[in-house]
């Protein structure tokens, strides 16, 4: 029997997966205090902030790429549909599954379902949620039911796809802004540099530019780590288009913050603004700057390290919003603690395995040939 | 029965301490007297300034921010002014801890199944037509319980009737949109610490978010229409590209075929 090779990556990772477990077993046998720093005073911590409100950013990809191949009819980025809905469908789960470890009582989830409150942000993010993790778990069963030579289930799927794409646009319209939304009714708690009325606005266009950045980003890892093919070209466009809702974030932005009287604070040394300053630069002014450079946009590195950038960016925005913006307010500080930070580490991990496990076995990066005449063995249209 | 309310007037706490205990016993709660809010009381008693002591507990508010934001409605604002929680319809998002204003809700870190706690105003006591449990215990009448309305008027004539011994403002009238629980002191009420030191607006906090809510059909509705038309248009654009294409064709083959 050969055993599997021992690499640098396979250790980290049988590492991060048995601290994973240890302390998903104390998190459900002690409660949340045994894991985490959260507190009264600071209730929403790491994995609010990251799994949840960063995590539905993270796969904003899926409805970008569903509308320009379905609805746009830009049939040169079907290669990039699959992955984009597997990212997707990967990131609402890992969201979902993180969600079962910060809700203090996970088991009572579904109750959203049959107890309704529709004056709550939260309630609209969950049903919204949950729509959608359904609409892309019917998008991607396409690719699963052709593995699987179930070509009947697949044209029924098809018969349903526009809809079900245009519903998948729809719903996440809908959420990524109210992730935003949900900051709203905090303006006494919220720092004045992230507080604003146009929270949901600011979301849904940073959800589409990480969009974008997670689509290359997940190309080139797949390319790095699964051998896979980089449709360069795509990418290049999908950066031009992310050049323009950037540049567009930028200046609502810089206009909301001068509407509301606190430009100035971006030049204060507090802590608030330097994180704000910083979180800004690596966001969007660097890759905006970096994009616009023609030698940048056309390489394969120019692009990755643009797009690494912005989802670095992203996400420091989204823990900005949640955690650094409240610190003031909160009368204490707070940083996670290590199975807290580990917790988050594991289910990213175990969405990159889950990435890697469907990629080898389905038909995740095949080059798309569709011709209606053709015999029945030719596969899929997408 | 009408809405209710307590009034606390600050000039006679004298920071005994028996509103706590009573809260305690009643609530079956660790008897140990506590300096802050939290999963264990209710209620308590601190000492903002040398013998100005001030009580907080839960503002019970006319339009509560835990009730709006609540993903399964697990809080409710009864007719007879007691914001209520049920228990068994959370799901422990504590939502409500980050968003109420007054920073009331606690929670039970410690537990494998955890509640929010927070205090009730003895819901079910009013509902007998008793009164809270801390009302009651209250030596110096600091502590009253009474219809809302009549304690604003009791609140606006020790104001009227005093010149110089109360500060002219009843916290709570119109803070975030009025609460029950109301508030008049001899000190300016921005000199006692929180809550009392935060910039509430009068706006009360859901309407923040409606109007982003309210939105949501129209998005839905509008985002439905104009997703079919691009899709008509674009699909008509192949249609219309490929019928060209089978034109051309046949063109060049009939060309051929004359050849």
């Amino acid at each position: 029997m050969r055993l599997p090779r021992i690499t640098f990556w396979r250790i980290v990772i049988a590492g991060i997966i048995i601290l994973g477990m240890y302390y998903t077993f104390i998190r459900y046998t002690k409660g949340l205090g045994a894991v985490t720093n959260l507190s009264d005073k600071y209730p929403w911590g790491l994995w609010v902030g990251f799994d949840v409100i960063t995590g539905v950013g993270l796969a904003a990809g899926a409805f970008i790429i569903a509308l320009t191949v379905y609805i746009f009819h830009i049939d040169t980025y079907k290669p990039i549909l699959r992955p984009a809905i597997l990212t997707g469908f990967l990131g609402y789960t890992l969201v979902a599954v993180g969600l079962l470890y910060d809700l203090g009582k996970w088991f009572d989830i579904w109750h959203a379902i049959i107890f309704w409150n529709p004056h709550s942000v939260m309630f609209e993010v969950a049903w919204c949620v949950m729509l959608y993790l359904t609409v892309l778990a019917l998008e991607f069963s396409t690719v699963v039911f052709e593995r699987l030579k179930m070509h009947r289930l697949n044209k029924v799927i098809h018969i349903v796809i526009i809809p079900l794409a245009m519903l998948g646009v729809i719903l996440s319209t809908l959420h990524q802004s109210s992730l935003g939304s949900l900051f709203l009714i905090v303006p006494t708690k919220l720092y004045p540099l992230w507080y604003s009325p146009y929270l949901p606005v600011f979301f849904f266009v940073s959800a589409v530019s990480v969009g974008f950045a997670m689509i290359t980003m997940e190309s080139f890892l797949s390319k790095r780590f699964l051998g896979k093919d980089i449709e360069l070209e795509l990418l290049n466009g999908l950066a031009r288009v992310n050049v323009l809702v950037m540049a567009f974030y930028l200046v609502i932005k810089v206009l909301d913050l001068a509407n509301r009287g606190v430009l100035s604070d971006i030049f204060s040394t507090r802590y608030e603004s330097i994180m704000f300053d910083v979180e800004t630069l690596i966001q969007v002014i660097i890759p905006l700057v970096l994009l616009l450079v023609p030698a940048v946009r056309t390489s394969a590195k120019g692009l990755f390290i643009t797009s690494l950038f912005i989802v670095v960016g992203f996400v420091m925005n989204r823990l900005d919003v949640t955690i650094t913006g409240i610190e003031a307010s909160s009368g204490t500080q707070y940083f996670p603690a290590f199975g807290e930070i580990m917790i988050s580490v594991f289910l990213v991990t175990m969405g990159f395995l889950a990435f890697a496990f469907a990629a080898k076995y389905l038909n995740v990066f095949v080059h798309v040939e569709h011709e209606k005449d053709e015999p029945v063995e030719i596969i899929h249209d997408v | 029965m009408a809405k209710m309310g307590i009034l606390i007037d600050i000039t006679k706490c004298i920071g005994c301490g028996a509103c706590e205990k009573a809260c305690k016993m009643r609530n079956d709660l660790p008897t140990n007297l506590e300096t802050n809010l939290s999963a264990t009381a209710y209620t308590v008693v601190q000492e903002r300034l040398p013998n100005t002591y001030v009580r907080r507990m839960c503002m019970h508010c006319e339009n509560p921010t835990c009730v709006s934001v609540c993903p399964v409605g697990a809080f409710t604002k009864t007719k007879a002014g007691p914001v209520i929680y049920d228990k068994d319809k959370c799901i422990g998002c504590r939502y409500c801890m980050y968003s109420c204003p007054f920073s009331i809700p606690k929670y039970q870190w410690d537990r494998v199944i955890p509640y929010v706690q927070k205090c009730y105003m003895c819901a079910d006591r009013i509902e007998e037509g008793s009164e809270p449990a801390c009302t009651a215990a209250c030596p110096t009448g600091a502590s009253i319980f009474g219809e809302r309305d009549a304690l604003i008027h009791e609140a606006q004539m020790r104001i009227k009737d005093n010149p110089g011994r109360y500060v002219d403002h009843i916290y709570g009238l119109n803070e975030v949109g009025g609460t029950s629980v109301l508030y008049i002191s001899s000190v300016p009420f921005d000199k006692l610490g929180p809550p009392f030191n935060i910039n509430l607006p009068e706006k009360p906090l859901p309407l923040y978010t409606w109007t982003a809510l309210e939105k949501v059909p129209t998005i839905v509705i509008v985002g439905g229409v104009l997703l079919s038309g691009i899709w008509w248009i674009t699909s008509r654009r192949e249609e219309v590209k490929k019928f060209e294409i089978k034109q051309k064709e046949k063109k060049l083959s009939e060309r051929e075929d004359k050849k």
